[in-house]
């Protein structure tokens, strides 16, 4: 019988793997190792060293560091530099104010410009209707501007005040006379109604030189006041025809109603005009009626 | 009979355990070489509906397979289990690292431990109108099983044939109506020692073993087409150490033989003939071999090739006929002895006397036309059938063993540990004994 045990282990052609390495192969190929080895322990590890080096506050502020040192480098180069503000339709006065609103030292980098805060700052502005801001290209800030028109003038409690024809207030007028063109509003709830203010003033025609102003009466109706302390009382509806009515009685050739010595038209039941004269008017006319009787 | 039924019952559930996670190795271990194959199950079980394509074969997948030269082998019986158990742990871990997955179960298959075959017959009364599956358990208990000897085990006991009444060849016999079950039953026993040994060198190699299977049987069911499994056929799978031979008919192993002969016989003769290293004798035989001589192979020199220094040694040359003269007698004394096998199991009385001869020394030049002379006229040589992602190498005639393995893995044969217990050979305390009694009592 040949030799059992060899001093120098299994024969040298044997192709068998040891006991150990079979039980190690298997080990490998088992697939919840395999798993385990391709993907929870890289992922492990990395996650761990990436979680050491961040424990370290000094690695995590140079992190910070090296982040806002990046982004000043790109937002610092002259590419994105704003050099100034252009503001493009508006009027010098609110061209002004826009500059005083928004204080931008420039140059500033167009990273630091909150263009939607600038936006809503403009549009705040009561004679703004509408803004556009941009940063155009060769570093401008582009602030396009639409105006609102001012249609009528309003005397309250805060003075002359420039309305546009909606009702919203634009500004502060200096004095009636920049705005010889505009009507004057007044009254309580005037604003509301400055459409229809403005379809008045359209038609007043040959008043339009006697005109002082319209006021609103208890927020629901027109006055139309003239020199002389005239008035003419518009209903609520309709007061657009009660003075094209009125004014057509004016024009009338035998009446010539608003020359004469009235106070007021009231036209407030629009099928009967009522006419309420002066006190002086009414005492002539009664002496009149009364010479007329035959008395004295 | 219960410690059989247990230790049988415990590998098919190892079994279906290995099913279930999908991956089974198979193991052939034969006397010269040990091939292992890998398998993976993808779930669909053909067997739902009816046969599935393929012949019910597509229910699973070779995904590993390696061979190694086997050592410790002899006549199809481990004779060294720590060379055998390396052997096996070679052949393991290349297929697992072809498969890239590992495998913890094992079903394998040998050729020796002198397998005998035989006839069983049982018989019982049918307890309900139609025969269920306890009756079919019971019927199968019923089989008087002979004294086998002891040291034997029971390899195979699959049932072959049902009769009800006066009708025979029945297949399947539940539900039918019938006073009188009877059943055929072939059983095939092993030496004890040769399966111990098995078992404990797969244990050895950290794998569990979930199936044994007799070679011989597995090499019929790849090498024989379904028609001749059907009408009857021999199939003789030819290995290293020893040669097997498996009766088949309709569809069921009636017999089954093995020679304790083979190629490595025919080996060593010439290695003892020619008085060359059993290496050389090999690459001869492979390469030069053949059992009909010609004037041609007269002139045909082989250079035998040595080593020892003696130039006239190291010169010798044989003619082809001088080999031809060597394997020839060899070879026809395994296939003599194939043909007692053949008459002793009654071959001659089948319908059809197909004889396939496969396995790795079917492949000798001219053997089927020897084979004809001595076992009958219908003699073809066998190859496996093929499977889905066996390698190329893998699938000639020398793996029908396996590639039967693997098929039999996927659709195991009904065997007498597959029914239940019946309910009379239960032990006292058992809980379906008492159901039973409740049930005959109310």
């Amino acid at each position: 019988m040949r030799a059992l045990r060899r001093a120098d282990g299994p024969p040298i052609n044997d192709p068998a793997p040891s006991r150990l390495s079979y039980r190690v192969e298997r080990l490998k190929l088992t697939p919840a190792f395999r798993f385990g080895t391709r993907v929870v322990l890289p992922f492990v590890l990395v996650a761990g060293a990436i979680g050491y080096w961040a424990s370290i506050a000094e690695n995590r502020q140079m992190v910070a560091d090296l982040g806002t040192e990046i982004r000043d480098a790109i937002a610092g180069r002259p590419e994105f530099q704003v050099k100034l503000m252009a503001v493009d339709g508006a009027s010098p006065r609110v061209a002004e104010d826009i500059r005083k609103l928004l204080p931008i030292d420039f140059p500033v980098s167009s990273f630091d410009l909150e263009l939607d805060e600038i936006l809503e700052t403009v549009g705040a502005l009561h004679a703004v209707s509408s803004a556009e801001v941009k940063i155009r290209t060769g570093g401008v800030l582009q602030v396009d501007v639409v105006e609102r028109q001012p249609a009528v003038l309003r005397r309250g409690d805060r003075g002359l005040e420039l309305l546009d024809a909606t009702g919203i207030l634009v500004g502060p007028a200096p004095s009636r006379a920049h705005y010889v063109n505009l009507p004057v509003i007044a009254g309580e709830g005037a604003h509301d109604a400055v459409a229809e203010a403005l379809e008045l003033y359209a038609v007043t025609g040959p008043l339009r030189g006697r005109l002082r102003g319209f006021e609103r009466m208890g927020a629901r109706r027109w006055d139309v006041v003239l020199d002389r302390g005239q008035r003419i009382l518009l209903p609520e509806t309709g007061a657009v025809q009660a003075l094209e009515r009125t004014i057509a009685m004016d024009q009338a050739i035998n009446i010539k109603l608003m020359s004469r010595d009235i106070v007021a038209v009231d036209l407030r039941l629009p099928h009967r005009p009522v006419l309420r004269m002066s006190d002086q008017a009414a005492q002539q006319m009664r002496q009149i009626k009364a010479f007329e009787a035959g008395g004295e | 009979m219960i410690e059989l039924y247990e230790s049988q019952r415990a590998m098919r559930n190892m079994r279906k355990a290995a099913m279930q996670r999908g991956v089974v190795a198979i193991l052939d271990v034969g006397s010269s070489k040990i091939a292992c194959l890998v398998l993976r199950f993808d779930g669909s079980d053909p067997s739902d509906e009816g046969i599935g394509s393929l012949a019910g074969q597509s229910g699973f997948r070779v995904i590993g397979a390696a061979t190694t030269r086997s050592r410790g082998v002899k006549f199809g019986e481990i004779n060294s289990m720590g060379e055998t158990e390396r052997a096996i742990r070679t052949a393991v871990q290349a297929a697992q690292k072809m498969a890239g997955i590992r495998v913890d179960h094992v079903i394998a298959c040998f050729s020796g431990g002198g397998p005998r075959s035989y006839g069983l017959a049982g018989n019982v009364d049918v307890m309900g109108v139609t025969v269920d599956e306890q009756d079919v358990a019971r019927v199968l208990s019923a089989c008087d099983v002979p004294d086998y000897g002891h040291g034997r085990e029971v390899l195979h006991a699959q049932p072959v044939n049902f009769a009800l009444d006066h009708r025979s060849g029945l297949s399947d016999p539940r539900g039918q109506i019938g006073n009188e079950l009877s059943c055929d039953m072939h059983m095939l026993t092993v030496g004890a020692q040769a399966v111990q040994n098995l078992a404990h060198c797969v244990k050895r190699c950290d794998l569990e073993l979930a199936g044994l299977a007799s070679s011989a049987y597995v090499s019929g069911v790849s090498a024989l087409v379904e028609d001749e499994q059907e009408l009857g056929a021999a199939c003789i799978d030819m290995g290293g150490g020893s040669t097997g031979v498996s009766i088949f008919i309709k569809k069921h192993m009636i017999y089954s033989d093995a020679v304790r002969m083979g190629g490595d016989h025919v080996t060593s003769d010439i290695s003892m003939g020619l008085q060359v290293p059993t290496a050389t004798a090999e690459r001869i035989k492979t390469f030069y071999g053949g059992v009909h001589a010609t004037g041609m192979d007269d002139r045909e020199m082989i250079e035998t090739g040595g080593e020892t220094g003696d130039w006239e040694h190291d010169r010798r040359t044989v003619s082809r006929t001088e080999l031809i003269g060597i394997m020839r007698p060899r070879v026809e004394e395994i296939l003599e002895e194939v043909r007692v096998c053949l008459d002793n199991a009654g071959f001659d009385h089948l319908p059809s006397k197909q004889i396939v001869l496969t396995g790795g020394a079917s492949q000798i030049p001219g053997l089927d036309g020897l084979a004809s002379k001595i076992l009958g006229h219908q003699v073809r040589l066998g190859r496996p059938l093929r499977v889905h992602g066996l390698p190329q190498a893998a699938t000639g005639p020398g793996f029908a063993g396996a590639v039967g393995l693997s098929l039999f893995a996927a659709h195991p044969q009904d065997e007498w540990w597959d029914f239940e217990i019946p309910v009379d050979k239960y032990p006292t305390r058992s809980l379906k004994r008492a159901v039973q009694w409740f049930r005959d009592n109310w």
